[in-house]
């Protein structure tokens, strides 16, 4: 029996709720990130505001920053990415395990920002990896990184 | 007995408490360190070749990124380094206003490196008290620069903008909550024993090594050298405040850790002060349109920032740009002694000691 | 306190190899490069001159400079001594053994300027990656 768009509304009005695996991990997932401590500069100090009491990430779910690669799932990039962090946030990424996402946040991760022009900055985190959500600033606002994170949720529950 | 080896491991740069990207190979035998070595430039953003390629306004904006904590005070150096070689005038106002945000940011980093320093040691709840009570100063910078943390506030001969009504109540608020802050912060981390075990006795640095070795800031006076630059060779109309220089004598992590305390409040009484002797007038001097400062002239200017002893070394060949500019980072010179103050110690040590010298990797690798 | 009576003093031991003059701000000694060492051991020694605040270098296309910014501490003054360097091997004793800080204050010079500092304990790079060819600084880099 195939169930069409109205039948799983009324069945979900009388506590039936018919749905896929996947969903079901999407929507763990999705309300849970695990972000990974990894910055360095201007950026990951709105990120530690944005952890912190007045913003409070906790509200969201993304409280649980790991130190370790291998228990996160988000890569907030923030902050440019210079010649002699590249292996090593190449090697940071690969150390995570699958699925994983990236965040660029701030100018510096998405182009370069007003570094753009120096000899040793790469041009972005995309240069790298596949960059999920990009969410601009100088410094990002901790309102705007939670809206990039938000944006993030949307993208992996199959709702952008 | 077992035969053991010594064991290299590497703290960061990937690491939650390495404030940005520090590495350190510690070479450890058990858990003692045998030896240390600091490798930099994780965070080099080629800004002082970046310098030469824009006009002197231009370079505004990057010098607060330079060190992000003390969001006006890197700005505060710049900016009199290019007065002193254009020969401008401040108007009065202008340079009460500059005081007031420069000790503002210098609270704000105190108040950044004591949460900090807390969560490194594993107390969470420091560093929540500790933002919680500097958004309000955020929300100050916000109110007069329209930027939270990398505010490009002051221009050559003054300021941007001259202070919002609303700014007045609220550093009013703020200057009398400092002593309840600080008691808050008090009762939490400097009468408890594990702070205390852990910080006493600790990265012991004497205050010969501290001159020869370049230190500059709380790490220097934590030894017992009297010397702060704005008594010493004061800049701007710092002459004309009345507050105290903190010393400490023993130069472990527990001197420099407490008086940072102390220099918060010192600085609130320097605010009080500039608030109340503060003059109506100008915000912005008579600057020329076009910052050329002549050809062949050079100049060295310092500031006490609040990692230490931040310098502007400009050298001009009459363009709009600057031929060279190089910043003397107090963070790059006080990481110097890192090696050596965690040699023969524990581990759990050397992460104390990266957080008590309070290094910014941003100014640190430029 | 002036530094009028330690300029006189050091212009009779060292006399022609070094020239006095001012930027404003700082007394500057200029010093042929192969007496730099011997008059900042002269400062350290003698006139109590224990803090080296800042050490530059800059690039001028046909010679390099650098510049030591020194102060006294216990006596609350400050001087500033200048080199010369030919630009196409630019070389000059170091300075750590009198004032430890010149370590990493050298070792960013040569990274960044390519500035040669003989009997430096430690002569590597120190904010470019260990492998990075060129010296960024100088004004006829070009970026691969």
């Amino acid at each position: 029996m195939v169930l069409k768009k109205d039948d799983e509304e009324v069945l979900a009005k009388n506590n039936i709720i018919v749905t896929t695996l996947e969903k079901v991990f999407n929507w763990g997932r999705a309300h849970s990130f695990w972000p990974l401590s990894y910055g360095c500069n201007c950026c990951p100090m709105e990120m530690m505001a944005a952890g912190a009491a007045r913003f409070d990430i906790a509200r969201y779910g993304y409280e649980v920053f790991r130190a370790s690669p291998r228990q996160a799932d988000l890569l907030v990039v923030a902050g440019p990415i210079t010649l002699k962090m590249k292996p090593v946030v190449e090697r940071v990424y690969a150390q995570m395990p699958e699925p994983k996402w990236v965040l660029a946040m701030g100018n510096c991760a998405i182009s370069g920002g007003p570094f753009r022009d120096g000899y040793s900055i790469l041009p972005g985190a995309d240069a790298l990896f596949d960059v999920d959500v990009y969410v601009p600033g100088c410094p990002t606002r901790p309102e705007a990184l939670f809206h990039g994170m938000l944006e993030l949720k949307k993208k992996v529950q199959g709702k952008a | 007995m077992i035969q053991t080896d010594n064991m290299t491991i590497n703290v960061g740069p990937q690491h939650p408490s390495t404030h940005g990207g520090l590495h350190v190979e510690a070479v450890l035998n058990g858990e003692m360190i045998v030896d240390s070595k600091v490798h930099l430039g994780y965070v080099h953003r080629s800004v002082e070749k970046i310098a030469e390629s824009r006009t002197y306004t231009q370079f505004i904006p990057y010098t607060s990124r330079l060190d992000y904590l003390a969001t006006h005070l890197p700005t505060l150096g710049y900016c009199q380094a290019v007065e002193k070689m254009m020969g401008v005038e401040i108007p009065e106002r202008a340079e009460y206003i500059r005081v007031i945000m420069a000790e503002l940011s210098r609270i704000a980093a105190h108040m950044l490196f004591i949460g900090s320093t807390s969560i490194d040691l594993g107390a969470t709840t420091g560093l929540i008290y500790c933002f919680r009570d500097r958004e309000r100063i955020m929300d100050m910078f916000e109110m007069t620069s329209g930027q939270r943390l990398i505010a490009s506030y002051m221009r050559f001969g003054g300021i941007s903008d001259d202070l919002p009504e609303e700014f007045f109540p609220a550093i009013d608020s703020f200057l009398e909550d400092i002593p309840k802050m600080i008691k808050e912060y008090e009762d939490l981390l400097v009468g408890n024993e594990i702070m205390q075990y852990r910080l006493k006795g600790v990265g012991r640095l004497s205050a010969e090594d501290a001159i020869d070795y370049g230190i500059s800031g709380p790490n220097l006076r934590a030894t017992g050298v009297d010397y702060d630059i704005r008594k010493a060779e004061p800049y701007g109309i710092y002459d004309r405040f009345d507050f105290e220089v903190p010393i400490a004598t023993n130069g472990d992590c527990w001197d420099r850790f407490i008086l940072r305390f102390k220099e918060i409040v010192e600085s609130g009484k320097i605010i009080r002060q500039a608030l109340d002797q503060m003059p109506e007038g100008e915000i912005k001097g008579k600057v020329p349109r076009v910052i050329k400062p002549a050809d062949g002239l050079e100049v060295y200017h310092r500031i006490e920032s609040a990692k230490g002893e931040l310098g502007y070394h400009i050298v001009s060949d009459g363009s709009d740009k600057p031929y060279r500019l190089h910043i003397r980072a107090p963070s790059f010179v006080n990481l110097m002694v890192l090696s050596m103050i965690s040699k023969g110690g524990k581990f759990q040590d050397l992460i104390a000691n990266i957080a008590t010298l309070d290094p910014v990797l941003g100014e640190s690798d430029r | 306190m002036s530094n009028n009576d330690m300029l006189e003093k050091l212009s009779a031991d060292f006399r022609e190899a070094i020239t006095i003059e001012t930027d404003g701000n700082y007394d500057v000694i200029r010093v042929e490069s192969d007496k730099l060492h011997s008059l900042c051991s002269s400062l350290k020694n003698n006139w109590k001159f224990n803090y080296l605040a800042n050490l530059s270098a800059t690039d001028f296309k046909d010679r390099f400079e650098v510049i030591y910014h020194i102060h006294s501490i216990p006596d609350n003054r400050k001087i500033a001594v200048k080199t010369v360097l030919d630009r196409e091997k630019p070389s000059v004793m170091t300075v750590t053994d009198i004032w430890r800080t010149a370590d990493w204050q050298e070792r960013e010079a040569y990274d960044l300027m390519g500035i040669m500092f003989t009997g430096h304990p430690n002569l590597i790079r120190i904010l470019l990656p260990y492998d990075f060819e060129g010296h960024p600084l100088r004004k006829d880099f070009v970026p691969n």
